[in-house]
């Protein structure tokens, strides 16, 4: 498989797929229906200092080729994801991507010091980009100072690379990408999922208990594509693609964009085998593009 | 064990209005208990994207083949009522944890109470009690006489009373009219149905073992996305639970209604 390996600031991955995160929890779930080693990462569920509950239910709603979450950060807190989830990750070798995310500054510094300690966390994916949660999250995420601060903190705390989780709700992404690569940030992920709202046909009112909630899916793809293909052009540190990958030709899609690793969301859902599968076809869609190693795809779109 | 297969349709039937009882043929069969839900896509398409948990009304692990029992009514369940014989249906499950039918010793009584589409994992539950020795009885709550069913099977297994809404079959109102009305005699109650009835039974019963099925939206159905979570009357042991993955059947009691 030596023709899908990738690396990364602090990555060394098997292949460039990863499940994406709060999309596979800690994995444990997951674990049960197939070999996590056999995954490129783990972009585990975001994690706070505190214990969070979430948002009310109804937390989810189908719209056309997507969905709508708003589970609201709901997480055991950093002490418990350390003691008990990583710890139970290790038995897998697969290197772990850390979400983190918190309320202020301070929070993000914790638990990046703290999180990034763990053995198998390779890396942190800084949520600047949660569209669900009432502080914390997306406002970090719209203004370039902001973002550009933020990273310099969780870099200086962070024993390992930060890449940025980018979110779309934004005018100008690339302005954002290149406040937190000036702030130091490692790469970038993108993107977090674009605010939207579903209406209940009889009562004319939100379905999802939050009002709005973050859309995902197939639907979105060409936005990811569009926002991942201006970012390679305006920044010099890598990309994590993701947004409505559900095949082997989306990865190449990303990748060809600027990506040089691919994250898998909602997908997992839909067909809970879906990692597995795009990574075993891999192989095949770089025959029929007459390409070697998966490398040499990152960016062609750009190429004259 | 969860797995994915592509099952076989046995057969497709309409058995009241807009209610459907499909039959599908295949290994995971192997694997199910009553209570438990199967996690299904109803098409290839991107178009309903997600997947839908259905439960499962009946276990034949001999010819393995199991039956659900739906209602039509959204965007995937219609699509999926348009299987026909022969066709294959991607199926995820055995999933979540059922009923505990060992609740009632041999020679007890046990009350299932359902309420519309909440009626069908009764059915399975009742056979495996009856196989067991247990006496059932059956209060089963419609809106209308149009989309009752399963009368004959469940008046095989025992006692059985229709409630409606509007009285057009059994007694007239909801489930707990027949349970104040006949005050029936039992050891363990079991339930399935929306929440104002599950609400209902556990007030109704204070000083019984009961065990409830509950319902939510979900989204990855094996507890990873947190989308089904229910807050827990224990709030300090565990302050949730998922209805995927830790349920859909909890102990009467467990969840904060």
């Amino acid at each position: 498989m030596s023709r899908l390996t990738i690396q990364l600031p602090g990555l060394d991955l098997k292949n460039p797929i990863m499940p994406a995160s709060g999309c596979f929890g800690f994995g444990r779930e997951y674990a049960q229906l197939y070999d996590l080693s056999k995954l490129g990462a783990i972009m585990i569920k975001a994690t706070t200092v505190e214990t969070r509950p979430g948002n009310p239910t109804p937390r989810v709603a189908e719209t056309a080729a997507g969905m709508l979450n708003a589970i609201g950060l709901q997480n055991p807190g950093i002490e418990k994801v350390m003691n008990e989830e990583l710890k139970f990750l290790e038995a897998y070798d697969v290197p772990i991507i850390a979400n983190v995310a918190g309320t202020e500054t301070a929070d993000y510094v914790e638990v990046a010091r703290r999180i990034s300690t763990a053995p198998n966390v390779k890396a942190l994916e800084l949520n600047i980009s949660c569209p669900n949660v009432k502080c914390g999250g997306i406002q970090f995420g719209t203004d370039p100072a902001t973002a550009r601060e933020l990273v310099k903190a969780v870099k200086a705390a962070s024993e390992v690379p930060v890449y940025v989780k980018l979110s779309p709700n934004v005018t100008n992404i690339v302005e954002i990408a290149q406040a937190v690569e000036a702030g130091g940030a490692d790469g970038i992920t993108m993107i977090n999922t674009l605010i939207g709202m579903r209406l209940d046909e009889r009562t004319g009112k939100p379905v999802i208990a939050n009002g709005t909630g973050g859309l995902s899916g197939p639907a979105v793809k060409p936005v990811a594509i569009r926002m991942v293909y201006e970012v390679y052009k305006a920044v010099n540190i890598p990309i994590i693609g993701m947004g409505g990958v559900t095949e082997a030709q989306d990865v190449i899609d990303f990748m060809s964009a600027g990506a040089s690793a691919v994250a898998v969301g909602t997908a997992n859902f839909v067909d809970h085998f879906v990692c597995p599968t795009i990574i075993d076809e891999l192989p095949a869609k770089l025959d029929a593009l007459g390409v070697e190693h998966i490398s040499e795809i990152i960016g062609r779109s750009h190429r004259s | 064990m969860i797995r994915q297969e592509k099952m076989t349709v046995v057969s497709q039937k309409q058995i009241a209005t807009n209610i459907f009882e499909l039959t599908l043929r295949g290994e995971l069969v192997q694997d199910m208990t009553p209570g438990q839900f199967v996690h299904v896509k109803v098409s290839d398409s991107m178009e309903p994207l997600l997947r839908r948990p259905i439960s499962i009304a009946n276990i034949d692990k001999d010819n393995n083949e199991f039956t659900m029992i739906y209602r039509a009514e959204g965007r995937g369940t219609k699509v999926l009522a348009t299987n026909r014989e022969g066709q294959l249906v991607n199926v995820l499950g055995p999933i979540g944890n059922g009923f505990p039918v060992e609740a009632v010793k041999e020679g007890g009584t046990a009350l299932l109470v359902g309420g519309g589409i909440g009626v069908p994992p009764l059915h399975e539950l009742s056979k495996q009690l009856n196989a067991r020795g247990v006496k059932t009885i059956h209060v089963l709550g419609f809106q209308t006489e149009d989309v009752c069913f399963y009368e004959e099977q469940f008046s095989a297994l025992g006692e059985t009373h229709y409630v409606t809404v509007d009285g057009s079959k059994g007694t007239k109102g909801f489930v707990t009219n027949v349970l104040e009305s006949r005050a029936p005699e039992f050891d363990v109650f079991y339930s399935c149905g929306p929440l104002p009835m599950l609400k209902a039974l556990e007030g109704f019963y204070p000083e019984k073992e009961g065990y409830l099925s509950f319902e939510e939206r979900m989204g990855c159905g094996i507890g990873a996305c947190f989308a089904c979570v229910c807050k827990t009357t224990d709030q300090v042991a565990k302050d949730y639970v998922k209805v995927c993955s830790d349920g859909p059947v909890f102990p009467k009691g467990t969840v904060a209604l």
